[in-house]
């Protein structure tokens, strides 16, 4: 046993460099959706992949906290929130042109150092057996009406809410924003972890309306197709509709900046966005890819006209969830 | 007489408690970066309300689990329970089920439109709270109590019958005897379970998470996730160092400075079982119920989500579980090995800078796994660049987060060897080796079985550190499962989790099989 053990250290010590051109990145994204598509894009170039899954904020703090001697080369996050404060810390490089001009200015970093490669939409997802879409506000501004009391849910510590936060600071006020924290406060909202547990909790009529991420429903319904939970998205132009993305950024430290350049163009090359598109159920960037079924087109879901970019104070988000009592 | 250590103990003892310090250290780095506004923010009321609160949550639940363990202990390791050695090994799988898991089989089971809701209304049963403070105190009792549990229990079998038996001999009932005696002479394994439990409860996020409690964690937590924050996260860090600090000197206070050891002459024998004679049904009732609630429940629900998906691919568990199990080995054996230094010299040469040393060991043990990972990382990127990356950084993450565990249980069972025992040893002509190969550790090994099962196990489930310091593409049951749950994949979880709890229980009961002779049998 012992001895099986050390081998296996010896071995894991002494197996870092293999091919020449390896790319190491840190995803936070999940496996089972990256993982096929980087197959992909291995056997397409011949760029050799090692990637370090984990969440987005955590793998963000560890790229923060390893600086300039990180040993990845690219960062794939889940929200543009981890890559505007990798961007801050000036830890990312530029990215070419022709990659960035791919995708709409709203979604990529104006400094030209990450990009989005696919969107995600606020909705509001509800128990189709206790709610009728009908009777949904038109603005997520409505949540706020009494008649909602202890039927809400919603996860305040999640990356995508807080940007959602922002976003409403931006368009409507702090006074606006803080009116409609307290307004939701006031309706007594269960506090859950993050998007997933949301989703558990409607199909079990725990609570009847939750504020989530658009493409999570879809991957919980392939688990359990008869689900009781449906996607409402609120009326265009609204901050509620808010379109967040998941980008990816190359860091300066990279020893291998062809091949990252490489695989910054293969996501948001046709068979990458088709790919998000259909496995994921996510919003393609690029003009021209087909939607999954069900979902309306991006111009249709109507994100506020707001770059993405701008939703960087995220301290004074969390201090006014601080101060408004939701955190 | 007084007695130095060798300086080799010195050394290594200290090394050990630097090594326990890098978190603190970390914080300290991070939290000279903070300006005014993130002390304005540690200092608002709110913040004191979250630590008052979560405060509280510990103490109940180190009172609850402490409560719970005893008779479970006491029946395992004293009676003649029939299956002693199984129930032992079942009682301990809670610890190995992740929190991220725990949490939602309560919420699974009995929340709103829960599996079991629905029957228990239906016959009158009442259902058991899961939400907010019952539920985090429920939550939290049945997924620490081993740790009270193991440490007890090597605590009852390192004790010498023949004080018992002195007690008896004078006139007092066995029930008397055995609250003035016995528990008494537990007073260092109760001390160890409760640092653990109860920091262990101010450092959780996965279950006060989702049964919707507000603690502590979530302060620090917000600040990574949503604020990308890491200095004002280190100063909410450093107060839990501080109220770290403040429950060990409290602990330091009422542990006073009793000798636990025999001090008559010979060796302590074997105690003989207490024959439970018409107990026994209710005995084991109690185990099964801890179990059912414990084991069964979560297992329950893992099968019942694996049956909804069995045409979902899991992929394969063999390269994940050997991972598991070597990485998790490793950081047992090392926290042992590290232990020991330390709970020698705070035992043997007690003086107050050997107790501080000791006490070093669990700075870090109340902050948040998150924390602990990045202060290694830290660690790894400033100081030993060669070993970032690589397996032993990740053993090293085992190790600092739990080398309280270790040193706790082992400093427990060293109390009650009597330290003329390895004189004797020494003074017949062994070397300082053979007085500890063939004196010192036999007598030590259940406590040093304890805190190896200990670490393993919750080395087993270690999420934040195993992602991020572990060589990349090192896949583990743990991440496998979080992989799954983490985009509300329950059905591909399933498999994972419950091979995790079976790869867990193998070795567990691998090493309650290697008590030996100390045990009843």
């Amino acid at each position: 046993m012992v001895r099986l053990l050390l081998a296996s250290l010896v071995l894991t010590l002494a197996s870092p460099a293999l091919a020449a051109e390896t790319l190491t990145i840190y995803s936070g994204r999940n496996e089972k959706l990256v993982g096929p598509l980087l197959k992909k894009f291995t056997e397409k170039t011949g760029v050799e992949v090692k990637v370090r899954y984990g969440e987005t904020p955590q793998l963000a703090a560890t790229l923060l906290e390893e600086g300039a001697k990180t040993p990845a080369d690219v960062f794939f996050a889940q929200d543009a929130g981890a890559l505007g404060a990798l961007a801050k810390a000036g830890q990312l490089q530029v990215l070419p042109k022709e990659t960035l001009d791919k995708v709409d200015a709203r979604f990529r970093s104006p400094q030209g150092v990450w990009v989005g490669t696919s969107g995600r939409a606020r909705v509001v997802a509800y128990n189709t057996k206790k709610v009728k879409a009908d009777t949904l506000p038109k603005s997520i501004l409505g949540f706020t009406d009494a008649k909602w009391k202890g039927r809400l849910g919603w996860a305040p510590t999640n990356a995508s809410f807080q940007s959602f936060v922002t976003a409403l600071r931006l368009l409507k006020g702090d006074e606006a924003a803080t009116q409609w924290l307290k307004g939701i406060q006031a309706n007594a909202p269960r506090v859950y972890k993050n998007n997933s547990a949301i989703i558990e909790a409607l199909g079990r009529g725990e609570i009847d309306a939750g504020f989530v991420n658009h493409y999570y429903l879809y991957s919980a319904k392939k688990n359990k197709a008869d689900l009781p939970v449906a996607n409402y998205f609120v009326a265009a132009g609204d901050p509620g509709a808010l379109v967040n993305v998941a980008g990816v950024a190359i860091l300066k430290g990279s020893k291998n900046t062809a091949a990252a350049k490489k695989l910054a163009a293969y996501l948001l090359d046709a068979e990458a966005q088709t790919y998000f598109a259909q496995e994921t159920s996510e919003f393609p960037l690029v003009s021209g890819v087909k939607l999954a079924e069900g979902l309306p087109p991006l111009d249709k879901v109507g994100s506020p006209d707001l770059d993405l970019s701008k939703l960087d104070d995220l301290r004074g988000t969390v201090k006014l969830l601080q101060d408004t009592g939701v955190l | 007489m007084i007695r130095r250590a060798p300086v080799g103990l010195w050394v290594a003892g200290v090394a050990m408690a630097a090594l326990a310090l890098v978190p603190a250290i970390y914080l300290c780095v991070r939290a000279a970066e903070a300006d005014a506004d993130a002390w304005g923010l540690l200092l608002r009321d709110k913040t004191w309300g979250l630590l008052g609160r979560t405060l509280g949550l510990a103490a109940a639940v180190t009172g609850c689990a402490a409560l719970l363990s005893l008779p479970l202990a006491w029946l395992t390791a004293r009676t003649d329970l029939p299956g002693r050695r199984l129930w032992t090994v079942l009682l301990c799988v809670p610890l190995a089920v992740p929190t991220f898991v725990s949490g939602y089989v309560l919420l699974a089971a009995f929340g709103v439109g829960g599996a079991l809701e629905e029957p228990l209304t239906r016959w009158g049963l009442p259902v058991p709270p899961v939400y907010g403070f019952p539920g985090a105190l429920l939550a939290l009792t049945v997924s620490t109590y081993p740790y009270f549990f193991l440490a007890l229990r090597a605590g009852l079998q390192s004790q010498d019958p023949a004080w018992l038996e002195g007690a008896r001999s004078l006139g007092l009932t066995p029930a008397r005897a055995f609250f003035r005696i016995t528990v008494p002479l537990l007073r260092p394994a109760f001390a160890s379970g409760a640092l653990l439990v109860g920091l262990y409860v101010l450092s959780d996020f996965g279950a006060v998470a989702l049964v919707q409690y507000d603690a502590f964690s979530r302060a620090i937590y917000v600040q990574y996730e949503g604020a990308y924050d890491r200095s004002y996260a280190a100063l909410l860090g450093l107060a839990l160092v501080s109220v770290t600090v403040g429950v060990l000197a409290l602990e330091l206070w009422l542990r006073g400075r009793a000798g636990y050891h025999r001090s008559a002459k010979g060796a302590a024998r074997a105690s003989s079982p207490v024959l439970l004679g018409r107990w026994r049904v209710p005995a084991l009732l109690l185990c099964g119920a801890v179990v059912a609630v414990g084991v069964g429940l979560p297992v329950g629900v893992l099968v019942y989500w694996g049956v909804q998906g069995l045409s979902v691919d899991s992929g394969p568990m063999m390269g994940p579980a050997w991972n598991s199990v070597s990485a998790s080995m490793l950081g047992a054996v090392a926290a042992v090995v590290g232990a020991l230094p330390l709970a020698f010299l705070a035992v043997r040469y007690p003086s107050r800078l050997t107790v501080a040393l000791e006490r070093v060991s669990y700075a870090g043990y109340a902050l948040p796994p998150i924390v602990l990972a990045l202060s290694l990382v830290f660690l790894g990127v400033q100081a030993v660049p060669f070993l970032y990356g690589t397996l032993v950084m990740l053993v090293l993450a085992y190790v600092v987060r739990f080398l309280p565990q270790a040193v706790g249980v082992v400093r427990a069972s060293l109390l009650q060897l009597n330290p003329h025992l390895p004189e004797a040893a020494a003074s017949l002509g062994q070397p300082p080796s053979g007085v500890l190969r063939r004196v010192t550790a036999p007598l030590l090994r259940p406590g040093l079985l304890a805190g190896a099962a200990l670490v393993f196990l919750t080395a087993m489930k270690e999420l934040p550190a195993t992602l991020l310091l572990a060589p990349i593409g090192f896949e583990t049951l743990a991440t496998r499962v979080w992989g799954a749950t983490a985009e509300g994949r329950f059905a591909e979880a399933a498999l994972p989790a419950l091979v995790l709890m079976a790869v867990s229980t193998l070795g567990v009961g691998l090493l309650v099989s290697q008590e030996g002779g100390s045990s009843p049998s």
